[in-house]
């Protein structure tokens, strides 16, 4: 889906935890995230605990959509 | 005899499904689940001395202790050959078998195989640096997996030659290997034409590479100024499902408001994905499609809006023809609802 989106003309970030999958369906911008059921959370954290995570998660996603880029790019964490 | 250690996951141990992806590492000694299939098939040649069952989810997250971990199991066997799966259409599973075959191969110089199907996104991952037996798309094919990986497995551990990819059931991995074909080529070429034109499944003997790769797109010039939709393949629909996308191979996606939806709570979403555990999304939906922050972004002025729809469907071995469609029919609305970037989760 990454990349049908991409080919439409929208810039697009996957956020994911397993990267490697996500480079080889060939997403080109990909934040990596905290765990495969709970990518934007983490239920051993209180809410507003995961809600700092979530924040600085979607605040490097936001990042990935303003940076210009040449080939595929993880954002690490 | 010649000594196998066999690798499998939570699910093909009886241990449990996604609810026990998260258990780490163990070694028992002998045959556990699908190593009886194998060592039948092995007959007096070869024996099953250890299987390594490894949660899909913990070998995914924790991957370099896990190889770690495995390789340290692995060599106390000292085997003659390393079995990994088949993982069928199980994604996590595939990575982690050609993740941990690779890793025994490169550390323990033992000769190692895997099986999976075509679309598991493992197979395009390892293909090219193991041996990985090409299967069908579920566990129903077991049968038909251990047929073609038992010969092969033999023949890895006793050193001899690998025929080509054609003969040995393997995924083509680049190498070229000379062989005799029964027909001639002029015969196969007109067999071949007549599938064709009857609309017949038929095999090219001359692939295409493929080499599907989109170009990033620049990027966004204002991001506070921009309209942002949310798109994930992890399942969050509205409680009760209401399109009935299945919880895996799904053949559609969905489209829900959000409009006024400050944060997704446990009583009016949830997740249809059936290839994890769902406990955490179901909780809190947030977790999977994180609403309540970008609504809090969107607040604060960091973005300029959230797109008042997102578009969701269920990654689990979902055909990667149903997904290219669904996302091609879907950013044409994007588009023409004036949406500046995607922000797609998975899990």
């Amino acid at each position: 889906m990454v990349k049908e989106i991409e080919r439409a003309g929208i810039p697009v970030v996957h956020m994911c935890t397993v990267v490697p999958i996500s480079l080889t369906v060939g997403a080109n911008r990909i934040v990596p995230t905290i765990a495969i059921p709970h990518p934007l959370g983490n239920p051993s954290l209180t809410m507003e605990e995961e809600k700092d995570i979530r924040r600085n998660l979607l605040t490097k996603a936001l990042k990935a959509l303003e940076t210009e880029i040449t080939e595929q790019t993880v954002f690490e964490k | 005899m010649l000594k196998v250690v066999h690798y499998i996951n939570q699910f093909f141990a009886n241990i449990g499904g996604e609810e026990m992806a998260h258990v780490p590492a163990e070694v028992r000694e002998g045959i556990v689940g699908p190593g009886l299939a194998f060592q039948q098939a092995f007959g007096e040649e070869a024996e099953i001395v250890a299987t390594i069952i490894c949660g899909d989810s913990y070998f995914n997250e924790n991957l370099e202790e896990a190889k770690q971990t495995i390789i340290n199991m692995v060599k106390k066997y000292s085997p003659d050959l390393f079995i990994a799966g088949p993982a069928f259409n199980a994604g996590r599973y595939g990575v982690a078998c050609g993740t941990i075959a690779m890793a025994v191969r490169d550390e323990l110089n033992i000769p190692v195989l895997s099986g999976m199907y075509r679309e598991n996104p493992g197979a395009d991952m390892f293909k090219n640096s193991i041996y990985v037996v090409s299967t069908k798309n579920s566990a129903a094919g077991m049968r038909d997996a251990v047929k073609k990986m038992a010969p092969l497995a033999l023949k890895l551990a006793k050193g001899e030659k690998v025929g080509a990819s054609a003969e040995e059931g393997y995924m083509p991995n680049g190498k070229r290997v000379n062989f005799f074909e029964k027909e001639r080529g002029s015969r196969r070429a007109v067999n071949m034409l007549i599938k064709k034109l009857n609309g017949k499944e038929f095999e090219t003997e001359f692939p295409m590479p493929d080499f599907d790769r989109v170009d990033p797109n620049p990027a966004v010039k204002d991001i506070t100024k921009a309209k942002i939709a949310l798109v994930t393949s992890g399942g969050i629909v509205p409680k009760g499902n209401p399109d009935h996308i299945e919880s895996s191979s799904a053949s559609k996606y969905g489209k829900y408001d959000i409009d006024g939806i400050m944060d997704l709570t446990e009583a009016d979403f949830a997740t249809a994905h059936g290839g994890y555990d769902p406990v955490y999304a179901n909780l809190d939906p947030d977790r999977v499609l994180p609403v309540d922050v970008l609504r809090e972004f969107e607040k604060e002025g960091k973005i300029g809006s959230i797109h008042r729809y997102f578009y969701t469907t269920v990654g689990n071995g979902t055909a990667v023809k149903n997904s290219k469609a669904f996302a091609e029919e879907f950013a044409k609305e994007l588009l023409a609802d004036g949406v500046d970037a995607v922000i797609l989760t998975s899990t």
